[in-house]
């Protein structure tokens, strides 16, 4: 099923995704998630369902990505996922993207296991660049990725995806500082804005904004705008985060998300967070999602 | 007991700055980046040298180590350059995360380590960072005891692939190992062969210890003086090989007793070969401000505490 997207060992050749069949992918990689973290009894299923589409529109359509890994990542774009815990989403994107065979999606936070409970470069599993979890950390290293992009004369971008929570860590806003500092325009953070975290709502538990936009802008930071959960506006807004490369600036995309999203009983509160469904629970959120490439 | 000629006197920050230099005209993929510490941490050399490869980060560690990673991530060998404190405790979490647990290839530059700071006072003399760092898997710590052994440590472990600690000092201190010195990671070096006691120095305690060694000799005490400058991994081979001779051990280091060169030597030695040993080090205690003499008397990091555990430690041989 998946041979169609692992068809050349150079995905920058393989022909990107329309928006149809990125939304059958999506629905696959959100079975992915849940089957993951029912399987290991633990997990973060409520940030990854929320970000599906937009890394399914990452990595289908929009990067320019090489899955026979190097850990350099010359020559392609890379990207970096700064809120680790939403590791379910990574694994099942990497793997239905032909970096490591999807059948090891199973092991996912099991013992000897390449897809730990947080994505890391230890076990060397390809796709990841970073490890990540404790967060914040994120935005730094994808700096530091671009500007060797720039030092090496690369001319492809550095995406990272950081959570709307995770912003309230103080390293974020010493590597905005800088990134706006040194002009790197190779890059472009989009942030999970879903207005939950682990102990409520962002409002109530550390506001961090109504304003995230003049916030960034202020940093000196382009700033844009788009729905998660709209592959139409995705690659609308991303093909505008592109085009606002190499002028100077950062560029930072406020993704509108839901927690949970598009599960009817996942939505809506931040209670599905970190907690795995039950086996009652999965059957019925598995029933909103077709399956679409075969489950693992 | 063999006699050292001293160069000169010269600070061990500035032979990482004349190391520096030397990479950024011989590896092209060196990259170096400071905390605004620049003229401390004596990078302005490399900064006038190769303006295209050196960042300025600011007030902001966390980032310069997360930016550090990063730039491995194509290819760069970064040095990051901020004082001790501010380069382990100031940033653990970073360098855990993004450089030990990821296994990134960034060199951790670290001046103004303990005491000898001086004035400045406790808030920046670290006296934890060796044992903060030699605790994270795959981390490579050293110590290097003077200007020309620093030069040389800054330059071999460009070549080294992998994480790297390496600790200097602020203040000017004797030069007398080799100009033209290799420094081979991980390889104890032997000052002074003796038969009575073993002295394991790093840093700024190596000229004590040698100090040391002479004020034994005249008590007709044979000491071997061993300099480690490399505390991760430790030559065990060549503790192992003077203990056996010597039948006692000194660990001397501007450090604190807890998580130093003596914790590591004597977890060795209490698995291989249980020793008498003595340490002289900082003892659970914060520093404060003053002269780099008066601290390293205040402190008990003279070479006087170096003979009186040397003596300590030959008296308690059964």
């Amino acid at each position: 099923m998946n041979a169609y997207f692992r068809s050349s060992d150079n995905l920058s050749k393989m022909s990107k995704l329309s928006v149809p069949e990125l939304e059958k992918m999506s629905s696959q990689v959100r079975r992915d998630i849940l089957r993951m973290v029912h399987g290991c009894k633990s997990g973060h299923p409520g940030g990854s369902l929320g970000c599906a589409d937009f890394l399914t529109a990452l990595y289908f359509n929009l990067m320019e990505h090489n899955t026979s890994f190097n850990m350099d990542g010359t020559q392609e774009d890379i990207f970096f996922l700064s809120n680790g815990h939403i590791s379910p989403v990574f694994y099942s994107v990497l793997a239905r993207s032909g970096y490591f065979p999807v059948s090891e999606l199973k092991t996912f936070r099991r013992i000897n296991s390449r897809l730990q409970g947080h994505p890391t470069t230890h076990e060397e599993l390809p796709g990841v660049r970073i490890a990540s979890g404790s967060l914040g950390q994120g935005v730094s290293v994808a700096c530091g990725a671009a500007l060797a992009k720039k030092l090496n004369k690369d001319n492809k971008l550095v995406y990272v995806l950081m959570g709307d929570g995770e912003i309230q860590e103080g390293q974020n806003w010493e590597a905005f500082m800088f990134a706006a500092h040194q002009k790197i325009d190779n890059l472009i953070v989009t942030i999970d804005f879903n207005g939950q975290q682990i102990d409520g709502s962002t409002k109530e538990v550390m506001g961090i904004g109504e304003d995230i936009k003049a916030k960034l802008e202020a940093f000196g930071w382009e700033i844009l705008t788009m729905n998660g959960h709209d592959f139409q506006d995705i690659l609308k807004v991303m093909g505008e985060a592109k085009a606002k490369t190499g002028q100077g600036k950062p560029v930072f995309v406020i993704m509108k998300s839901e927690m949970g999203y598009p599960v009817d009983f996942m939505m809506g509160s931040h209670k599905w967070h970190g907690v795995a469904p039950n086996d009652a629970e999965l059957e019925k959120a598995l029933a909103q999602l077709p399956e679409t490439m075969g489950d693992y | 007991m063999k006699t050292f000629e001293i160069q000169n006197v010269k600070d061990t920050r500035s032979g990482f700055g004349a190391g520096l230099s030397e990479l950024g005209k011989t590896n092209p993929n060196v990259v170096a980046l400071c905390a605004d510490l620049t003229g401390s941490l004596k990078m302005d050399a490399f900064q006038k040298e190769h303006p295209d490869r050196f960042f300025q980060v600011g007030i902001a560690e966390a980032n310069m180590m997360g930016v550090a990673a990063g730039m491995t991530i194509g290819g760069k060998i970064p040095f990051t350059g901020t004082f001790a404190n501010f380069s382990t405790g100031r940033v653990y979490d970073q360098i855990r995360q993004s450089i030990a647990y990821s296994g990134k290839n960034v060199k951790i530059c670290a001046s103004h380590a303990g005491v000898t700071l001086g004035e400045d006072g406790a808030t920046h003399q670290i006296l934890e960072d060796i044992g903060l760092m030699k605790m994270l898997p795959g981390m490579v710590v050293i110590n290097p005891c003077d200007f020309n052994q620093t030069k040389a440590a800054t330059i071999a472990i460009a070549d080294y692939e992998g994480p790297v600690y390496l600790r200097f000092g602020r203040p000017a201190v004797p030069n007398f190992t080799p100009a033209d010195q290799k420094f081979e990671i991980g390889k104890a070096l032997l000052l002074n062969e003796g038969t009575d006691v073993s002295i394991f120095a790093t840093g700024h305690l190596v000229w004590k210890a040698i100090e040391a060694g002479h004020k034994l000799a005249e008590q007709g005490i044979s000491a071997e003086i061993i300099n480690i400058h490399t505390i991760k991994p430790l030559d065990a081979e060549a503790v192992l090989k003077s203990v056996a001779k010597t039948g006692s051990a000194v660990s001397a280091e501007e450090h604190q007793m807890n998580g130093g060169l003596g914790d590591s030597i004597s977890q060795l030695l209490a698995r291989e070969n249980p020793t008498p040993m003595e340490f002289v080090a900082v003892n659970d205690s914060f520093g404060e401000s003053g002269t780099p003499d008066e601290l390293m008397k205040k402190y008990g990091l003279e070479a006087e505490n170096v003979v009186a555990a040397a003596l300590k430690a030959i008296s308690r041989k059964k």
